[in-house]
């Protein structure tokens, strides 16, 4: 039998130089809502990682009983935007704790933008994807989920709270929201393309 | 011969065997490294089915037009690791090619940032 390629069909592009996946990192502290974002503007699939197990996971981890056990099955999900037949964007959700380092710089690679999901209430949450952004350079924007409930805060007192550049953008977002979800990604894509106009872009440093 | 969507390994069953046998336990994959949203295609290159494993012949089929790294793992319900064990086995063998994504070159290329935005105004 042959597994070899058939004629495509169906509108696929027919080679994979045609075909785009272009890469979005969400990040933020744990029940920030990036799954409720990627879920209200994509379609959610799941992935299963199996990674070592690192010093941090394993103070926080209890291996008892399984000492052996040198890898944890890590779930993510991750969202897949059709723009175009040869041009698929792809929204991971990066996992917020610093215990999931390790996977952050497989996701970063190659990444066009990221955005940083914010809740006011929990500010601190988000300060470790600000520095992991910045340090690498990658561009990103902080969108501020709005809770219900949650008082409504400046985005000037949230850039100073952060310690933001002036002319990095800040919004409100309700994650549950497919227009708002929108919004937000073209936020950052537009970003991209004011930062890309000042200085060559490099995906990482 | 199973369809392209069916798993190979359900929920249900649970998992039949430890992901890593699959690969007869290697945990690193062979040649050159590639991103999640790399693009697999399969080659038109003619290979004995009873050579490869299920779970091979599985990714092989879902490969058939292109597709991402993160798309096959989902489909085929496996640990990424196993997945790109199994991807890096395939090209080896000379069953797919697999590319870096566009956006990895050097330089973000200011077109595909504006289709994107168009794109994304339209959905």
């Amino acid at each position: 039998m042959d597994y070899g390629v058939s004629d495509s069909a169906g509108g696929h592009p027919k080679s994979s130089a045609q075909y785009r996946a272009i890469k979005i990192l969400l990040a933020g502290g744990f029940g920030v809502g990036k799954t409720t974002l990627v879920g209200a503007v994509s379609e959610i699939r799941p992935l299963r990682t199996e990674e070592p197990l690192t010093e941090g996971s394993l103070r926080t981890d209890s291996t008892s009983g399984v000492e052996g056990k040198t890898t944890t099955t890590v779930a993510m999900d991750f969202g897949r935007i059709s723009l175009r037949s040869d041009l698929v964007l792809y929204l991971f959700g990066t996992p917020g704790q610093q215990r999931f380092w390790f996977m952050w710089d497989e996701l970063a690679i190659g990444a066009l933008g990221a955005v940083v999901l914010a809740d006011t209430r929990r500010l601190a949450d988000s300060f470790p994807a600000i520095d992991y952004f910045e340090r690498r350079q990658i561009p990103f924007i902080v969108a501020l989920n709005c809770f219900d409930g949650a008082t409504r805060h400046d985005t000037q007192d949230v850039r100073m709270a952060l310690d933001l550049e002036p002319d990095l953008p800040i919004i409100l977002c309700d994650a549950r929201s497919k227009e708002s979800a929108k919004e937000v990604l073209i936020t950052l894509v537009e970003h991209v393309l004011v930062t890309a106009s000042e200085e060559p872009l490099s995906g990482i440093a | 011969m199973p369809s392209n969507d069916e798993r190979w390994l359900d929920a249900e069953a649970g998992p039949v065997v430890r992901p890593y046998a699959l690969t007869q336990g290697r945990t690193r994959h062979t040649g050159e490294s590639f991103d999640l949203v790399a693009t697999v295609m399969a080659t038109r290159a003619r290979t004995d089915p009873g050579s490869l494993a299920p779970e091979h012949i599985g990714v092989l089929q879902l490969a058939r037009i292109p597709t991402t790294v993160a798309d096959i793992a989902s489909d085929v319900d496996l640990p990424l690791g196993v997945v790109r064990i199994i991807l890096a086995d395939l090209r080896e063998l000379g069953l797919v090619v697999i590319s870096t994504p566009v956006v990895m070159a050097e330089r973000v290329d200011k077109h595909t940032l504006r289709e994107v935005l168009n794109g994304l105004r339209g959905l």
